[in-house]
């Protein structure tokens, strides 16, 4: 770890939030019914795979879980760039008349929430998207909030937040970099 | 008019001479050639140490293209280069508008060059009428009208009977033929060599054999009716051999070939780099190895530049459209001295290919600095290095492969009957 | 991570094996776009492309017009017969005078061999080649390989086959190149007229002296398209004869391996290159190679950017 990292969540407190978060979807939803996970790739799809493991042992019933990729639909595409290479977009069920959850590691300005819905629009026509995040660390430019937050972290525009996961793409802990 | 050269390395080849000696010049002649000689009273003396003095080179192959296509060059920039490469005559070829196939053209070539030229300009009409191939043109004519040789550069004469007429009308007339051998059904509408480097570039290649059969008819027309041809730009090792064998047989056949076929392969055409494009066109290394051989065993009689002026619309499009040629007068000469660096040439060989052999082929009457001789004479300074610069050029055109190359020899003063025409800078 | 930074797509020789693979995985994520309902991606909104095509191509043409209308870009079609060339404007002056609607990238196809470096020394904007002469056809090259890809999970340690006109052949040079660099080998047929000196040097390639070898033991079997008008004066004598000793029959496909995958960039002449029996067989993956067309050249046109100039 360098000098200027601290956690600011380890494993045990991931592991809490998701739990949380996962009791709070249920009770917000009254159930699971119509409910689908979509996590935003990378760290938001990991995340969505423990929530709707959590979800499973809460409920005792399985929910749809698939994977976003907002590469195509980011808003600084620009002819500058070398263009990165873009990930897989996996939703193998219909969006029609869902409750989509979309799952992200870190909201901060919220340009990736818009990417991803405007991602989802174009694949059906949900009944309505919550979002849930691990960590909001503020510094919003878009009106854009989360239904559900893991902790709320105010942080410095000079500051960065990283979730960091494992080779099984189990989270690790929440690093505060100055 | 009148002129001591002090000093130098005299090469004449035609005295079987090449030691340090004088030259002087009276009344535009060569007056005396020897040791510790004085210019008379007011006669300019030039210091000629270090550098070679040799009969002044002559381009029996070139393209003013004047008249009729003179954005590209004319008679006045045309002998502007020559003079700069070293050059005190230049034959130039029928191939422009209207073509030279009569006394008129042939008398203004002669009078502009005169009057506004720098270095001498003999024309060479075509063999026949406005290079059609149909009928021959009035070599009788032509020749009295000046013309040293005919020639219909730029196509064959693709009807074999013809050339043979040709051929033999020409000898009873006592005038050369200089023959463009190529095969038309064979080049077809290709665009460069055919080989390696036209399969990788995609572009339509022109095989070998197409030069090496023109020249084999050429070689056997002259042989069958005992009447001499002279080869233009030869470039391949199929045709080398083929003129090599008929010489033997005793065949009345002299070549030439240029700068460039010595100097260049296909390689730079890579990039589909339109100023590497001529016709015949560059070849590959065992070409260049067999050109080389062929200087050296004097299979090849001269080195002609095929100097062929462009303007840059004609060069800077796709590759197909680019019309074919590129310059040459001023880069003729380092070139051909790399020749004698190398260890291909002696001095001795290159100035009779660049000088005495022209001359004798087309019978000038230049090419020799003998006492009595007119007083053409070229200061090639061997050691000069110099950058080949599209804006130092003295022609018109800039479409040569060699822009940006450093070179080592040039020309320092060419002297035509005894005036100064050209210094280097 | 992966990065492209080249500035054209021109030739399939100038790229590495990582920006060929990159311009591949990017291609199989455009494919699910194209299988949604809503086939559009706003990724190049605002971006214009021009078509610019000098050379008749319905399909080729289509595919990049429908590709960059997925990407959301606006194209535009330019074809010789209503373009100026018919006036005599040289391709320079054409595309100085495109140029000045600023485009973001220019698809060309042109019958000259290297015109596009030609263009690229005239022109800012991106140019992708769609065609030039017998040189490289890039999107064609590309698209055979991720339907090779598809077949067979892999690209390297293949052998290809490809049979026909090699001499005019810009689809087998660009293959050629690709395959090379991504591990496979290469025997080619065809006949000794059609076959350029030195081909052997383009790649990772044998030259066979006929289909049969060519074809015995290939995993992928890949036929060109035999043009009657250019071959039939002085190549060959006629299509009969051609398809009697180059042509694909059920018969001599079972010397390729028994799970080949058959290929053509079309258009097909049925009965001469190909039987009917094969083209529509189980073994034909013609119909997909058209189907990854448009993906993989929305692949290109995503990744041509105004990055680092490698030409």
């Amino acid at each position: 770890m360098a000098a200027d990292q601290t956690v600011i969540l380890d494993g045990a407190g991931v592991k809490r939030a998701l739990t949380r978060i996962a009791h709070e979807i249920l009770e917000r939803n009254k159930g699971l019914i119509d409910i689908v996970l979509i996590g935003i790739r990378s760290g938001g799809a990991f995340l969505a795979e423990g929530i709707a493991q959590q979800i499973s042992v809460i409920e005792g019933g399985a929910v749809l879980v698939g994977t976003v990729d907002i590469t195509l639909y980011r808003d600084d595409v620009s002819g500058q760039l070398p263009h990165q290479s873009v990930g897989r977009t996996d939703i193998p069920f219909s969006l029609e008349g869902k409750k989509v959850i979309l799952v992200d590691d870190v909201l901060y300005t919220g340009r990736t929430i818009r990417a991803a819905m405007d991602a989802l629009m174009d694949h059906g026509r949900p009944q309505c998207i919550q979002l849930a995040v691990l960590i909001d660390r503020g510094h919003r430019e878009l009106p854009i909030r989360a239904d559900f937050v893991g902790r709320n972290v105010p942080t410095s525009l000079k500051e960065n937040v990283q979730v960091t996961f494992n080779e099984m793409n189990q989270p690790i802990e929440v690093i505060l970099e100055k | 008019m009148n002129l001591l050269i002090k000093g130098g390395r005299v090469i004449d080849p035609s005295q079987n001479m090449d030691e340090n000696l004088d030259v002087l010049v009276e009344n535009g002649l060569v007056k005396e050639i020897g040791s510790g000689l004085t210019a008379p009273e007011g006669v300019k003396t030039i210091t000629a140490s270090g550098k070679y003095v040799v009969p002044g080179l002559i381009d029996m192959h070139v393209h003013l293209r004047d008249p009729g296509l003179e954005y590209k060059e004319d008679i006045v920039s045309g002998t502007k280069a020559a003079v700069a490469g070293g050059f005190t005559s230049v034959c130039c070829m029928p191939n422009t508008k209207p073509t030279i196939d009569n006394k008129a053209l042939a008398c203004y070539i002669i009078n502009k060059a005169r009057e506004e030229g720098f270095c001498n300009v003999f024309p060479i009409g075509s063999i026949t009428y406005e290079i059609a191939g149909e009928r021959m043109s009035e070599m009788g004519e032509l020749k009295e009208s000046g013309c040293v040789a005919v020639s219909d550069d730029g196509r064959p004469v693709v009807n074999s009977e013809l050339m043979m007429r040709s051929l033999q009308y020409a000898k009873g007339i006592g005038i050369m033929v200089i023959s463009h051998a190529e095969e038309l059904d064979l080049v077809g509408s290709g665009v460069m060599n055919e080989g390696f480097t036209s399969t990788e570039l995609g572009l339509k290649g022109i095989p070998r054999v197409a030069e090496d059969i023109a020249t084999a008819r050429e070689v056997m027309l002259a042989e069958y009716t005992d009447s001499p041809v002279h080869i233009a730009h030869v470039s391949t090792r199929g045709a080398i051999r083929i003129i090599r064998e008929a010489k033997a047989r005793g065949v009345k056949v002299t070549c030439e070939t240029a700068p460039h076929y010595f100097t260049l392969t296909d390689d730079a055409v890579r990039g589909y780099n339109t100023n590497a494009k001529m016709n015949p066109p560059l070849r590959e290394a065992d070409d260049v190895v067999a050109i080389k051989e062929g200087l050296k065993d004097d299979t090849i009689d001269a080195i002609a530049t095929d100097h062929a002026p462009h303007h840059i619309d004609e060069k800077d499009v796709e590759f197909n459209e680019a019309l074919n040629g590129i310059i040459g007068l001023e880069t003729s000469l380092p070139l051909s001295l790399k020749l004698v660096e190398d260890g291909v040439l002696t001095i001795n060989q290159l100035i009779e290919k660049m000088s005495c052999n022209p001359s004798n082929i087309l019978g000038l009457k230049r090419g020799s600095i003998k006492p009595g001789s007119i007083a053409d004479i070229t200061l090639i300074d061997p050691a000069a290095e110099w950058t080949v610069e599209k804006d130092k050029l003295a022609g018109k055109s800039g479409n040569s492969p060699f822009l940006g190359w450093k070179v080592k020899g040039a020309a320092t003063s060419t002297i035509l009957a005894g005036n100064i025409v050209h210094t280097k800078a | 991570m992966a990065e492209f930074k080249q500035k054209h797509i021109i030739a399939l020789r100038d790229l590495t094996k990582e920006e060929i693979e990159l311009l591949l995985s990017t291609a199989e994520i455009m494919r699910e776009v194209n299988s949604r309902d809503i086939k559009k991606v706003p990724t190049l909104r605002g971006k214009t492309i021009i078509n610019l095509f000098y050379e008749a191509s319905t399909r080729t043409r289509t595919s990049f017009e429908i590709a960059g209308k997925r990407l959301s870009a606006d194209t535009v079609n330019i074809t010789t017969s209503s373009s100026s060339t018919t006036k005599g404007e040289t391709l320079a002056d054409t595309a100085l005078n495109l140029l000045a609607m600023k485009p973001d990238i220019i698809v060309m196809r042109h019958s000259v061999s290297g015109s596009h470096y030609f263009l690229a020394e005239k022109i800012n904007c991106s140019i992708i080649n769609a065609g030039d002469g017998a040189h490289e056809h890039p999107s064609q090259g590309l698209l055979d390989m991720l339907t090779i890809k598809d077949c067979f999970g892999r690209l390297d340690g293949l052998k290809v086959a490809i049979v026909g006109d090699i001499t005019h052949s810009r689809v087998a040079r660009s293959n050629i190149q690709g395959l090379t660099k991504l591990g496979s080998s290469i025997f080619v047929a065809g006949p000794p007229t059609m076959m350029p000196p030195g081909v052997e040097k383009l790649g990772n390639v044998t030259v066979c002296a006929n289909m049969k070898e060519a074809i015995q033991d290939a995993d992928v079997v890949m036929m060109l398209r035999i043009q009657q008008e250019r071959q039939g004066k002085t190549l060959m004598p006629n299509t009969r004869e051609y398809s009697r000793y180059y042509g694909l029959n059920p018969e001599n496909i079972k010397l390729a391996k028994p799970n080949a995958m058959v290929m053509h960039p079309g258009p097909i002449n049925r009965g001469v290159e190909m039987s009917s029996y094969v083209v529509d067989g189980d073994q034909s993956w013609i119909l997909k190679q058209v189907e990854n067309g448009v993906a993989v050249r929305m692949s290109m046109l995503y990744h041509v950017c105004g990055g680092e100039v490698t030409i």
